[in-house]
């Protein structure tokens, strides 16, 4: 499996103003790229997967930010490398 | 690039059905450490394993945190120590070293306390097995087996005798914490020398100098996968159903086993495709036999569905990593499975099922309490009978077997954490003494003249 060097991050929880502007504001002061979003509000819950490039990234430092992030708007926020999805559906 | 769907079945598995790796696991050679010398092979050994361990928690903990699922344990197998301490004759030497370095590496159990015995004892087996109850109820994280019994060497009933007796001098020894040092002694048949799970890791005269193994887990992902694609379908599908998501479980045991060996510069030596329950809720193999249309584990039906599950589970594994070892199957210890303690708590499930549930599992009787006053030849009979079937099916069988103390039938012992809780199982109450006294070798079986 090739190197790669971009991140999934999956936000879910209870949707409020400017989740978005938040998180892309996190990322940006990461040096992490957006490479594609997708975005749905179902019953009130937000739903978001993003696809980043972390090539710039301190990895560690990322994640530290996004949990922080996570515990004061109360949502799910996870970051993960992107080859445990390729890894598990794609052979 | 992956799909919507596709990433949030990841998510989920990882944060609703308890996905995780449930070990890395580092083997190491031991072999350069052998010394005649007490302080001296304490010393080799200390440093051996701190050194090659030094970085093995914290790369598991980066891997964790990068790739976002849980990786349970960090642990360390070693060589046999019967092997390595033979030259000194005092095999605790190696338990207290092996325990020192466990806690310098910061990984919560090592493995490799053991003796192959399966065709006879040297001076040095005789003693490791002698000082079990010393070495098991003196240190903290040091995890021991012996292999009683193969299919090509029969089965060594000196070694099982020595084995009865050294249970309940363990459970004696640690009797105040309800005999918990017998949590950490497996009695094996055919023994594999590449298993990353404890108790019954170490690493065999047979691997390299040192060797990363990587045991999956995922249970909970298995029912849920048959709750939603196989609800009331044929087997056909059901089979089909645990084949899929295997694959997917092993192909991230591998993803993780790749990244751990390759920032550790060690080999990449196995998964192990094993369903290894906890005592959480939605963590249980039994509650996926019970998926299948049992009403509780261990009625008639359940060595079926487990036979059915163990061979799915392999099927779908082994496209899904470029070496497969160790035990790979589903585990069926009592105490650390949710839907097990309940099943032998209502008496849905006794020994002799479970006896029979061995036969297609990847292992044995694992982690069952009995009574306290079970004598020593009984529990030496119930090895015998595992040994036997392990060496006429050429698989691994295996006792974890835990008489405690001062308990009966309808009492249950508390052992905390990963090792769960185990209601007290019935025992024959007749004797098998003589059978054991007679000491000697049960010859290796027809099956053992392959070539």
């Amino acid at each position: 499996m090739e190197k790669k060097n971009t991140a999934v991050v999956t936000v879910v929880g209870v949707d409020t103003c400017g989740i978005i502007a938040r998180v892309s504001d996190v990322l940006w002061k990461h040096d992490a790229n957006i490479l594609d979003i997708s975005q749905t509000v179902l019953s009130g819950m937000f739903n978001m997967i993003m696809i980043v490039d972390i090539s710039m990234t301190r990895f560690a430092h990322l994640e530290d930010a996004m949990a922080a992030l996570g515990s004061e708007l109360g949502l799910q926020i996870r970051v993960q490398r992107s080859e445990i999805f390729d890894a598990m559906h794609r052979i | 690039m992956i799909n919507t769907s596709e990433i949030l079945q990841t998510v989920r598995m990882i944060s609703e059905e308890k996905l995780d790796v449930r070990t890395i696991t580092m083997g190491i050679s031991l072999y350069e450490c052998a010394h005649p010398d007490k302080k001296e092979l304490y010393t080799r050994i200390y440093d051996r394993i701190t050194r090659q361990a030094a970085h093995l928690v914290r790369t598991g903990e980066d891997l964790e945190r990068e790739f976002g699922i849980p990786i349970v344990n960090k642990r360390i197998s070693v060589t046999p120590a019967s092997l390595v301490a033979a030259a000194c004759g005092d095999p605790v030497v190696v338990a207290r070293a092996m325990d020192a370095a466990a806690k310098e590496t910061g990984v919560n159990y090592i493995g490799g306390y053991t003796a192959l015995v399966q065709k006879g004892m040297t001076p040095s087996d005789r003693a490791l097995i002698a000082s079990l109850p010393e070495a098991l109820s003196t240190t903290e994280r040091v995890c021991s087996s012996v292999n009683v019994a193969s299919t090509r060497a029969g089965i060594d009933m000196d070694a099982v005798r020595l084995c009865g007796q050294a249970v309940k001098d363990i459970a004696e020894a640690t009797k105040e914490q309800d005999a918990a040092g017998c949590m950490k002694l497996v009695v094996f048949a055919n023994a594999v020398e590449d298993n990353p799970f404890m108790a019954g890791a170490f690493h065999g005269p047979g691997e390299g100098d040192c060797c990363i193994n990587v045991g999956i887990s995922g249970p909970g992902v298995v029912k849920h996968a048959l709750e939603t694609e196989a609800k009331g379908q044929p087997f056909d599908v059901v089979a089909e159903t645990i084949k899929k998501t295997a694959f997917k479980i092993t192909r991230v045991g591998q993803l993780i086993a790749k990244e751990a060996s390759q920032r550790l510069g060690v080999p990449f030596g196995i998964v192990d495709l094993s369903l290894a329950p906890t005592p959480a809720m939605g963590d249980s193999v039994a509650h996926i036999l019970e998926e299948m249309g049992l009403e509780a584990c261990g009625c008639h039906g359940t060595t079926a569905a487990l036979a059915l599950l163990n061979d799915a589970v392999k099927k779908g594994g082994v496209m899904a990593s470029s070496h497969v070892g160790g035990l790979s199957g589903a585990f069926i210890p009592v105490s650390e499975d949710i839907g097990m303690i309940n099943a032998a708590r209502s008496g849905a499930l006794s020994l002799e099922k479970l006896e029979a549930m061995t036969c297609v599992c990847s292992v044995g009787l694992d982690m069952i309490a009995v009574p306290g006053d079970t004598p020593a030849s009984t529990i030496a009979a119930i090895i015998a009978d595992e040994a036997a079937i392990g060496m006429v099916n050429s698989k691994t069988t295996a006792v974890r077997i835990i008489p405690a103390p001062g308990k009966t039938i309808g009492d249950e012992v508390e052992f905390g954490g990963l090792f769960g809780r185990a209601p007290i199982m019935r025992v024959s109450p007749y004797s098998a003494e003589q059978f054991i006294a007679r000491g000697g070798r049960i010859p290796a079986p027809l099956q053992s003249l392959k070539n």
